[in-house]
């Protein structure tokens, strides 16, 4: 029980011996990934490798085949749907796409989650709200609607949506993708100031390379269902494996390559003129 | 011919499916119901955008539908000489079935695909997720008013769309036809009952309300999260809400008349 009050205390999340398959692809296989506290941890890895599903099953969206999930000293297999919810109040978790409601303004989309967990007066909420928005640069656009806005934009107030009920661990699911260099900019500047002036712990999954490396701490690269690497982005660099220097690099051909499994080409030509 | 069979076991099996389900949902429905009362804003916000914007189609569908009863029921009665009966012909036919089953039908399609389009659309992008992440459970915050706000505004609907489809009945019998005015409304006064004619369309409506937003509900909060998947899903909430608001009227009417 000591160790396990001494291992949350380091980690906000840790993850033990991850199974989980998805029809017939075995999507993690005995995956440990450890979160620091306070820190800001990239998980990378190619497409298709199951980032986003590492996500869900961290925040208890999914649920593993085995192996162990522990968020903030809970074990995520022991809670019930309400215990789940009340340890979620503790997390933040940024959708890729934003997932604002658009039916609502944003600043209604910012006062949703201190709508709906408070019972704060009126302005008060207004207070909070502006100060999330301003947080992120966009407390001249509380009147607007998300259809209104860039992607970027609406990035930043899925952001300021986030952190309003002031949570401990803050999830981003592919915050750069799909981004034009100066959003990229802000998103990174972003998590970086967030993460260190609100004393959060940050886990970002992506592909983007130089973004991440930029702004992690540390990394893990994941590939196959397992940890291929991990270190800080100076550590991945010296790294000599060839497939951590294929990803990092983006190289078109290596230990991944270029074409696709597919039977002997002179076969395939010649067999189909003989048909 | 085994083939036959096997594939109607399959429909069979596969409707009792979707009926459990169905019915685990309303549960899961009710039992949010008392929560979703503490905030009843938001079941006004959607009755309004679920009845208040159906009042259109439904007025003037009851209008027409007045109107032909009216103009069929003068030329039947007239072969009989007892045109003085249209009204009683109008007025029941409304309350009794056309009423209910034609406005739960178009409901179904104005609201219904609406309801189903929505939620079907918010899991698609991603927030009804969203939602499940701030810790809000998104069928007592989306589900619940707009189950309730259905349930709410159908018998309302069906109260205008008679109102309205006995003025043209009148209109067209009265006005237009020459039938006695008297006649018209003295025999709807003497033959309408209160429990047998009123009340029982009234239950109609109250069923249908639960049968059509559900299923809508159902529908679009099971949608799978793709263009199509939802496109599937607000066709399945037509369908199956129009078998089911006639399927309904059968039972009912077969046990209260």
């Amino acid at each position: 029980m000591a160790a396990n009050e001494q291992q949350n205390g380091e980690n906000a999340v840790e993850v033990t011996g991850l199974r989980y398959r998805r029809g017939e692809k075995q999507i993690f296989d005995r995956l440990n990934i450890s979160i620091p506290r306070g820190k800001v941890t990239a998980i990378m890895g190619p497409s298709g490798t199951g980032k986003t599903t590492l996500l869900r099953v961290m925040t208890g969206q999914e649920r593993p085949d085995r192996g162990r999930i522990v968020v903030e000293g809970r074990n995520l297999a022991r809670l019930d749907d309400d215990e789940l919810y009340a340890l979620r109040r503790n997390i933040g978790f940024l959708f890729q796409n934003g997932a604002l409601f658009t039916d609502l303004s944003v600043f209604e989309n910012v006062a949703f989650p201190l709508r709906e967990h408070t019972r704060l007066q009126e302005h008060l909420i207004r207070h909070l709200v502006l100060m999330k928005l301003q947080a992120v640069g966009l407390r001249g656009a509380s009147s607007m609607m998300p259809g209104e806005m860039s992607g970027g934009m609406a990035r930043r107030v899925a952001l300021a949506r986030a952190i309003a009920l002031d949570p401990k661990i803050i999830f981003y699911d592919e915050p750069f993708t799909g981004l034009d260099p100066i959003s990229m900019g802000v998103i990174v500047r972003l998590i970086r100031v967030l993460n260190d002036s609100l004393g959060l712990t940050s886990v970002i999954v992506s592909h983007d390379v130089a973004e991440v490396s930029s702004v992690a701490d540390q990394s893990y690269l994941i590939s196959n269902g397992k940890v291929v690497a991990r270190g800080t982005p100076e550590e991945l660099d010296r790294n000599k494996s060839a497939w951590v220097r294929q990803f990092l690099q983006g190289l078109a051909d290596g230990p991944v390559p270029f074409h696709y499994p597919s039977p002997d080409y002179a076969t395939q030509l010649l067999g189909e003129e003989h048909r | 011919m085994m083939g036959l069979l096997r594939e109607a076991w399959y429909i069979v099996l596969d409707f009792l499916e979707m009926l459990g389900a169905c019915g685990f949902f309303l549960v899961k429905l009710l039992r949010l119901t008392p929560q979703a009362l503490m905030r009843p804003r938001l079941i006004f916000q959607q009755v309004f955008s679920v009845g208040a914007m159906s009042l259109v189609l439904i007025m003037v569908s009851g209008l027409f539908i007045g109107m032909v009863l009216g103009l069929q029921g003068y030329n039947t009665l007239n072969k009989f000489a007892a045109t003085s009966a249209l009204g009683t012909l109008v007025v029941l036919s409304l309350l009794r079935e056309l009423g209910p089953v034609v406005t739960a039908v178009l409901f179904a399609g104005r609201a219904g695909t609406a309801l189903t389009s929505e939620i079907g659309l918010m899991r698609a992008t991603e927030q009804i997720a969203g939602m499940e992440m701030m810790a809000v459970d998104p069928v007592r915050r989306v589900v619940v008013p707009r189950f309730l706000a259905g349930v709410i505004s159908m018998p309302l609907l069906v109260a205008i769309f008679n109102a309205i489809g006995i003025l043209g009945g009148y209109l067209v019998g009265v006005a237009l036809m020459g039938v006695d005015i008297g006649a018209f409304w003295s025999q709807v006064h003497g033959t309408v009952d209160l429990y047998d004619d009123f009340l029982s369309g009234v239950l109609k409506s109250v069923v249908f309300g639960i049968a059509a937003t559900l299923i809508a509900v159902f529908e679009g909060y099971y949608a799978q999260p793709t263009a199509e998947g939802v496109s599937r899903a607000t066709t399945r909430t037509v369908v199956n809400s129009a078998l089911a608001v006639l399927a309904l009227d059968y039972l009912l009417t077969a046990f209260m008349f």
